[in-house]
């Protein structure tokens, strides 16, 4: 075209990012990449290579390493031989490699931006400003944490060998949130990039070596869901850190149950994106661009569900279609588009399955009437009107540029439309009224919420979901939290295994003479008698029957934690509040200490003396979560733009605590106060064979103004309680802390991928302050929130 | 690939018409005032990702590049003006680029100069005389210029004159206190009272962004503006603290475009003060073409008021014919 013609059309013409650097990049490695394993590049054992295809063009770019098992083993040892030497380094010498490796980042930023962009698909404008960016910050993020581990995390050791499995959608950033803690902490990780996208990672690691970071440190491992089971099975790995769908997740929990190993995973979303009717309903149409269209919607936390108040969704609608002509989908080197390649052409059918599902359940489409590119892989940006909530679209992540619209009435009805999800990653609210934010964001149910803003990240910031979203952390003080651990820990000893139960009995076999005082179960703050009809005898030290307690069954977990599901109250409550709550039971357990102390010296195991103990330790640990009640705060993070984001701690909902046989009183309030001090309603089932310092408390608890059913117990069988507490959909976390039961409940959360806490078969020392009470215990009751809050007039 | 326009512009080849319809203006309607909500970090965020997603290069760059200088008000507002330095820059309105530039380019056999020619009152003759017979429009800053504060009267009474001495375009500035003070009525009235005195002339009401404060009072003073009968809305005088910003600009936009939506009708748009250079310019003509289409990149709809920006434009263009940087030295003074 020429300039005159040009000059009458005023078209937007080329605008071509070279990719010359990036190729000669390649072609110095004869378009083959290798297995980075302890500093050294190694062919695949089995010498196995695939290609990974440019999305843009559709051709080859490179042939990848598929690594083996053995090669897996080879960089797990590689790993286990640098982590003590690594960690050894202490923190000051870490913050120094990482800070090497940020400035690596910049220093080569252009063929990072570029690699990316041909290896993804996506436009370069995002690797450009957004992605390589955002990697070098969270590399300068954590060599601070790496300068001030050791201060700022008293008593915690890093984990030691990490296996981390990232995908696709943002190569490079993925690998930077993984790597950046896990350093910083003083692991060294075998990290596995995505089949589709491992050309990053590759450079990445030949800059490591560049930036003389020991051997060891990092290790990758390119090649398919092979090379990342072996990571998962892998015996010598401490921990994993998976990125990815919520399929894979799954399996992850379920294979790594019981290994003992540590466990984060970011898993997929379905998330809203709220639009009120005093929003600024232009700035909201460019949030839904950056939050659908953003890598072609190919984000975890892509803002895929659009809710509008129903009196501007016409409008809303209307702007929407016609921003949507403007977007310019085409080569992702191309510096003036908005839309690239989808990763690869089983996306795109999934993509297509879906939409065509979506349409033929009844969903109007719409797509702009321009053309996408005849090469590639492309899918055009979509929006699906007339969606119900029980359309397939709606409730499915579908991870492409396609966006799902519903209208809503009522504040209400937008979180209940909202939270009708098994995801929970993010939120997006759109409003002018800084009073609706603020009461919408906490009722959602998702580590993230952008108020008036959408796809905001930050290293200072935690990123992570609730629910089927995941667990754990990336970035931020709470990300760092995910790469340590206690050091008392690894000094915990095996647990005995449990004395096998008595048979349960008719209710009231064994009553002898006295007023009975066979406990039920303790359910909305009643006693309920046992569905099953049975009661089971408890023994004392010398096998003399001490009473009954209920045979509890599935159905009284069922109604147990219906029970603490509508004890919504106790999670809304002040911390003031709840701390009084709990202040009243020390008083009343206090008050009543000579009958708990009575009780506890007729159990197995258990001395007078140690009784005594016991129980003044009980008053003092309720002593010490009623303190923290209301001191266990959220941060304002530092992120660099004009909001403020603040991290706020929430309690995980309805929580399941299986409680230790050992210290029958003690551990189990040093498992139910923090939980219920953090706002979580819990189902107690108490030790097994000593039951009845629990059953007691019922008095203890209708005497301390506790509401029914913040607090509720069914006793029995401990492990059968906690199968069906840990299958239980409706329940958000359980912790485990019976003897042999652990790997049973982490396979079984696996369900509604519920956060799980577990003894491992070790035994702690309820009496020993540092393992048994503190920030430890809070933190694991709690997940962090993220509101993101720009201001400005 | 297509970009989404209101309606098509008519006739390619020929010079893009200097005046569309005009807009004839609305009640005051304050309801939509109760409904306009702008977030400021929002439309940062946008603004700020205009030159970002937006880029033109090559023979892209040059036909833009052309096309901002027709969409140029030549201006100069200073108090040394005289007959002498309004000539200048008369000359450099009707040939604003060398002609072996602009036939390097292929534009050699186009009628090409600045949009108009902006001045006082006082420079007004010697404008018209300079520019006869060019096509090129002459545009006097009024009502008080630039901080409007003389009495109404007499404001109305400097519009009349300087329409009466043949001005096709008057450049008004509204009373910055009815925004402040939320006074619409007043400011409504005012506005209307130079559209009538206007006459013919088109009427360019600047807002004076830099003075207004937040985000919501620029939205706010845009749409009475419009309603008013405004035919362009701008954003400055270039004597405020701050001038044009693609932000503010942006908030200005999406306003005429609710407007249009409201009420059918085009209202121009023209940024003034601060830009200086090529870069900035184009990222002013992207903005145009994403918020509002193709149309909006035209003199009849657009216009950069600047001085400076010229130099640097014809630099540019020089760069893209002869693959070396340019210098000022080598590219006429206004």
């Amino acid at each position: 075209m020429t300039v005159a013609e040009i000059f009458d059309t005023l078209d937007y013409g080329p605008a071509p990012e070279a990719a010359n650097v990036a190729d000669a990049w390649l072609e110095a490695r004869d378009r083959q990449t290798q297995l980075f394993i302890g500093n050294e590049w190694r062919a695949p054992a089995d010498g196995a290579y695939f290609d990974s295809i440019n999305p843009g063009t559709g051709k080859p770019l490179a042939r990848i390493a598929q690594a083996t098992a053995a090669d897996v083993d080879a960089a797990v040892v590689a790993a286990r031989a640098a982590q003590p030497g690594w960690a050894k380094l202490g923190g000051a010498g870490r913050a120094r490699h990482l800070y090497a490796l940020a400035r690596m980042v910049q220093k080569h930023a252009r063929l990072f931006v570029v690699l990316e962009s041909i290896d993804n698909g996506k436009p370069i404008r995002e690797t450009r400003d957004i992605d390589i960016p955002l990697v070098a910050r969270h590399f300068y993020h954590h060599a601070g944490w790496a300068q001030l581990v050791e201060t700022e995390f008293t008593d915690h050791e890093p984990v030691g060998v990490v296996g981390q499995i990232i995908p696709w959608n943002f190569p490079l950033l993925m690998l930077a949130w993984k790597v950046a803690p896990a350093l910083a902490a003083g692991n060294t990780v075998v990290l596995k990039p995505a089949e589709f996208t491992s050309l990053t990672a590759v450079l990445f690691a030949d800059l490591c070596l560049d930036a003389g970071l020991p051997p060891g440190v990092v290790n990758i491992v390119t090649g398919d869901g092979r090379v990342g089971e072996a990571i998962v099975g892998h015996d010598d790995i401490d921990k994993i850190a998976f990125t990815g769908s919520t399929e894979v997740g799954r399996l992850i929990r379920e294979a790594t149950a019981g290994s003992g190993k540590e466990l984060t995973l970011e898993l997929g979303g379905k998330s809203p994106f709220i639009v009120f009717d005093d929003a600024d309903l232009d700035g909201a149409v460019e949030g839904v661009v950056d939050a659908i269209w953003f890598n072609q919607g190919q984000v975890c936390c892509a803002g895929s569900r659009l809710l509008m108040q129903e009196s501007i969704a016409d409008t809303l609608v209307a702007k929407l279609k016609a921003r949507m002509q403007t977007l310019r989908i085409g080569d992702p080197l191309d510096k003036a588009i908005d839309i690239g390649a989808i990763v690869a052409p089983v996306q795109l059918e999934k993509i297509e399955q879906l939409v065509n599902q979506g349409a033929a359940e009844g969903a109007s489409l719409w797509q702009p009437d321009w053309a996408k590119p005849a090469e590639g892989f492309f899918y055009p940006p979509t929006l699906l009107t007339n969606v119900g909530p029980a359309s397939t679209v709606a409730q499915e992540e579908i991870f492409g540029p396609v966006l799902t619209a519903m209208p809503f009435r009522t504040p209400g009805d937008a979180i209940a439309l909202a939270n009708n999800t098994r995801y929970g990653l993010a939120a997006s609210v759109w409003t002018e009224n800084i009073n609706l934010a603020l009461d919408v964001a906490p009722a959602l149910k998702c580590g993230v919420v952008w108020v008036n803003s959408t796809n905001m990240f930050d290293a200072a910031a935690g990123f992570g979901g609730y629910r089927e979203s995941g667990f754990g952390r990336e970035g931020g003080r709470e990300g760092m939290y995910a790469y340590l651990r206690p050091r008392y820990h690894a000094k915990l000893e095996a647990a005995e295994p449990a004395a096998p139960l008595p048979a349960p009995v008719p209710a009231g076999a064994a009553s002898s003479g006295g007023i009975d005082r066979t406990p039920k179960m303790y359910i909305g703050g009643k006693q309920a008698r046992p569905d099953s009809g049975y009661s089971r005898p408890v023994l004392g030290a010398n096998g003399e029957l001490l009473g009954e307690v209920g045979d509890g069954n599935r159905k009284d977990i069922r109604e147990a934690v219906e029970a603490a599901r509508k004890a919504e109250a106790w999670s809304k409550a002040t911390a003031h509040n709840r701390a009084q709550v709990i202040y009243y039971i020390a008083e009343n357990l206090d008050a009543r200490g000579h009958e708990f102390r009575d009780r506890l010296a007729r159990m197995p195991g258990v001395s007078k003396r140690t009784a005594g103990r016991e129980v003044d330790a009980a008053v003092q640990r309720l002593f010490t979560y009623a303190a923290w009640a209301d001191k266990y705060d959220g941060r304002v993070h530092a992120t660099p733009v004009r909001n403020v984001t603040v991290a706020m701690n929430e309690p995980l909902g309805v929580m399941g605590v299986i409680c230790p046989d050992e210290a029958p009183l003690l551990g189990f309030v040093s498992l139910v106060a923090p939980a219920l001090a953090m706002g979580n309603r819990v189902v107690a089932v108490p030790s097994a064979t000593n039951p009845l310092a629990a059953t007691d408390l019922y008095q203890v608890f209708d005497t301390s103004d506790v509401p029914g059913g913040s607090v509720n117990i069914v006793t029995g069988d401990g492990d059968a309680l906690a199968k069906v507490l840990a299958e239980h959909n409706e329940v958000d976390a359980v912790w485990y802390f019976g003897a042999s039961g652990s790997a049973m409940v982490e396979k079984a959360s696996s369900g509604n991928m519920k956060q799980t806490w577990v003894s491992d078969g070790r035994r702690r020392d309820w009496h020993d302050r540092l393992q048994a009470e503190g920030e430890e215990y809070l933190r694991k009751c709690t997940q962090i929130k993220n509101i993101w809050v720009p201001y400005g007039e | 690939m297509s970009t989404h326009n209101v309606t098509p512009m008519p006739g390619a080849k020929a010079p893009a018409p200097m005046h569309l319809a005009r807009n004839p203006g609305t009640a005051l309607e304050l309801d939509w005032l109760r409904d306009l909500r702008v977030n400021r970090s929002a439309v940062e965020r946008r603004a700020a990702t205009i030159p970002t997603r937006r880029t033109v290069k090559k023979e892209w760059q040059a036909a833009w590049l052309l096309k901002a200088i027709t969409t140029i008000d030549l201006t100069t507002l200073a108090g040394d003006d005289t007959p002498a330095k309004v000539q200048r820059l008369c000359a450099k309105a009707r040939q604003p680029v060398r002609p072996d530039v602009l036939a390097a380019l292929g534009m050699a056999d186009r009628p090409f100069h600045v949009g108009a020619v902006c001045v006082y009152h006082a420079m007004l003759e010697t404008a018209l005389r300079a520019l006869e017979g060019s096509g090129i429009l002459v545009a006097a800053v009024s009502a008080g210029f630039p901080a409007g504060l003389s009495p109404l009267k007499q404001r109305i009474a400097e519009v009349e004159e300087s329409v009466a001495a043949g001005a096709t375009e008057i450049d008004i500035v509204i009373t910055r206190a009815h925004v402040l003070t939320g006074n619409w009525q007043a400011l409504y009235d005012e506005v209307s009272a130079f559209r009538e005195a206007c006459g013919d002339a088109h009427l360019k009401s600047i807002i004076a962004t830099g003075d207004l404060a937040i985000l919501r009072n620029v939205a706010k003073a845009s749409m009475v503006c419009m309603m008013a009968g405004s035919d362009f809305i701008k954003t400055s005088t270039g004597k405020e603290a701050t001038n044009a910003t693609l932000p503010v600009s942006l908030v200005m936009l999406r306003c005429i475009r609710d407007y249009l939506e409201a009420t059918g009708h085009r209202v121009g748009f023209k940024a003034a003060g601060g830009i200086s250079t090529a870069k900035a310019a184009l990222n002013y003509l992207s903005l145009m073409k994403e918020e509002l289409g193709t149309d909006w990149m035209q003199p009849a709809l657009f216009r950069i008021g600047a001085s400076s920006l010229l130099a640097d434009v014809e630099r540019q263009l020089e760069h893209h014919v002869t693959g070396a940087y340019s210098a000022y030295n080598r590219h006429p003074v206004a």
